[in-house]
């Protein structure tokens, strides 16, 4: 087997230095460096433009957050951070259960993305490198499976986990979700590219059965994807609204529906006490981004279609 | 890779079990491999698709059996105003929301695409709203919107424009919210462009140039069409999503499925839930359910006959 994964290091990485190298070369023979240095300034420009909008909404969930209510509803809006951080945090956890809240979403989160990952990368795997009847007729039916809302799904769904006592239960938000055809779609595109089929053809020539070529081959050469794949899924679920907010209620949330609960009605709304509930339901997501943000842009990258 | 399997079998020992099994497992595990897929599909997607258009033929409430009314629920769809209103939100809503954020994202991963300074930290700054959640970015949005204290209006008033009444207005109200939804969506799909962007030969460029086209003509003329495929897919995956928009509407009316005092950005999954949730006609629900797919599978067949009659007229000419 050592010698089966040699080849694959290799080419998984001039696969990514042969995407990091083609615009450096366009930029050395058909740039013109004249040209690039006078769209230098309005480039950047625009790009610092571009990350200020992007990110001030959410320096200023910061700001917000830690201050008072009355001090966001009276203008001039503060634009540094105050000191009411800690009070605000624990009204929050006072009027809704924050606690379950973040521990039900890492929960979902976890296990969709994990079976998301582990059926896509077979899936991916079977429609990349093996050859069956029907393979190219299923795969489009894959890809068109992206296209149904899951708002023609969500009355039968309901009714279901209605009838079998699963309202308010994260089961009921974790079933439906244990599969994506975008998984699929993205381990094909990976596998497609990164497995050398020969690799596949030789381990079947030693004789290993095709549990132990997943075990033994796919996976170690489908690992950074299936990070990727992995972090997008549960980014994806942990965001998740839509059928959390129907499927679950203000006893046994995920921090999205809570969210909504801190915003609704129940309680005299405290602005800063709801924007602080938005601060915690993001932070754990954007600690993920600082560490691993370049890594989450490759794989969107990588996911994307090529023409 | 049939044959060399079957050589490999042929050397050993002549049809013993070892080689079925090793044959049976070659034909059948592909089969095996996708069957996740499919069955939770089947159980998940599949029929709970047909079982709602089952649903929309019936009067059914929340708790009681299904009584048979045949196209009833459509045509009293048909003569609901408010149904007629949440469809032409969806569409003003989807549309605000989806033009300008492609071109953004189609002009950010153009810049994105510059030899820069920081370039990872630029792609990492415009994807960060991804990070967040329709709920939270909603909530944050609201405060800025606020029409009595909100920061947009403070900023336009430093810039002498009159207050925004960003809610109780039609179009302000669907610009706040098409503007969350953008907010999200740029930077992930100027990364899926710049994606693309980053695949088109060098040579289509150099030829460009030396045919004296300027940058501008450049990105028109060899950019934009070498990566129409990915715009395409972005233009199908982003109306989707348009035509489901409910978590904005609903957080920013302050959970309400009414969207606003007069319906005036209601769309057409928050009529649904209203439907089906707060009247508790699942049946009619059911009914909206059916006609979002119909609009989806239209506008689809629209854009594949564009895409089409494009390609043919691109090989004609």
């Amino acid at each position: 087997m050592a010698q089966l994964t040699q080849p694959v290091r290799p080419s998984g990485q001039s696969r990514s230095a042969a995407t990091a190298e083609k615009p450096r070369r366009f930029r050395l023979r058909a740039g013109g460096a004249g040209k690039q240095q006078n769209g230098g300034p309005v480039a950047y420009g625009f790009l610092i433009l571009a990350a200020l909008v992007s990110l001030f909404p959410l320096y200023w969930t910061v700001v917000a957050a830690s201050h008072t209510d009355t001090d966001i509803v009276t203008p001039p809006t503060p634009l540094l951070p105050g000191s009411h951080l800690i009070d605000n945090l624990k009204i929050v956890w006072d009027q809704v259960d924050m606690t379950t809240a973040l521990i039900n979403s890492t929960i979902v989160a976890g296990c969709v993305a994990f079976s998301t990952v582990l059926f896509a990368t077979l899936a991916g795997f079977a429609f990349a490198k093996l050859e069956f009847r029907g393979r190219n007729a299923l795969l489009t039916i894959v890809v068109a499976t992206m296209t149904i809302p899951p708002q023609l799904t969500v009355i039968p769904l309901y009714q279901i986990i209605t009838n079998v006592g699963w309202v308010g239960h994260i089961q009921s938000v974790i079933l439906p979700s244990l599969v994506a055809a975008f998984g699929v779609f993205f381990m094909r595109q990976f596998l497609a590219e990164a497995l050398p089929v020969e690799l596949v053809e030789a381990a079947r020539v030693d004789g290993a059965h095709s549990l132990r070529i997943i075990w033994h081959v796919v996976f170690p050469i489908a690992r950074p994807a299936m990070a990727v794949l992995g972090m997008l899924v549960f980014v994806q679920s942990w965001n998740d609204f839509f059928w959390p907010f129907i499927a679950l209620n203000q006893q046994n949330p995920t921090v999205q529906v809570a969210l909504a609960g801190l915003g609704s009605g129940d309680h005299t709304i405290d602005h800063a006490v709801v924007v602080t509930g938005a601060l915690v339901a993001t932070l754990p997501l954007l600690l993920v981004f600082a560490v691993l943000g370049k890594q989450i842009v490759g794989g969107i990258t990588a996911g994307a279609v090529k023409s | 890779m049939a044959t060399s399997v079957r050589a490999a079998s042929d050397g050993r020992a002549p049809a013993g079990w070892r080689t079925k099994l090793f044959r049976l497992d070659t034909k059948a595990s592909p089969y095996a491999y996708i069957a996740p897929f499919f069955l939770c599909f089947a159980a998940f997607g599949l029929f709970p698709l047909i079982y709602t258009g089952w649903l929309s033929l019936n009067r059914v409430q929340l708790g009681t059996s299904a009584h048979w009314v045949g196209f009833q629920n459509y045509t009293d769809l048909w003569d609901n105003q408010f149904f007629w209103t949440a469809l032409r939100n969806t569409f003003t809503l989807g549309l605000i929301s989806t033009v300008p954020q492609l071109m953004m994202a189609l002009g950010l991963a153009h810049l994105l695409n510059y030899k820069l300074r920081a370039r990872g930290f630029f792609r990492v700054a415009v994807l960060a709203p991804y990070a967040t959640s329709i709920a939270a970015a909603s909530l944050v949005f609201v405060q800025l919107f606020n029409p009595d204290y909100g920061m947009i209006n403070q900023f336009l008033g430093h810039v002498g424009i009159d207050p925004v009444e960003w809610s109780s207005s039609k179009w302000p109200a669907q610009i706040a919210i098409s503007s969350i939804v953008t907010w999200r969506w740029t930077g992930y799909n100027a990364l899926i462009y710049l994606a693309a962007m980053q695949a088109v030969p060098a040579d289509l460029y150099e030829a460009a140039a030396l045919d004296g086209a300027s940058r501008w003509r450049q990105f028109i003329s060899v950019t934009i069409p070498s990566i129409r495929p990915t715009i395409f897919f972005t233009i199908i995956v982003s109306t989707i999503g348009a035509t489901q928009l409910f978590g904005e509407p609903l957080i920013y009316g302050g959970n309400s499925s009414s969207g606003g005092s007069a319906h005036q950005y209601q769309t057409l999954s928050l009529y649904m839930y209203d439907k089906g949730w707060q009247v508790g006609e699942l049946g009619q629900a059911s009914a909206v359910a059916w006609v979002m797919l119909l609009i989806l599978l239209l506008i689809g067949a629209v854009q594949l006959f564009v895409l089409r009659t494009n390609n043919r007229r691109k090989l004609g000419g």
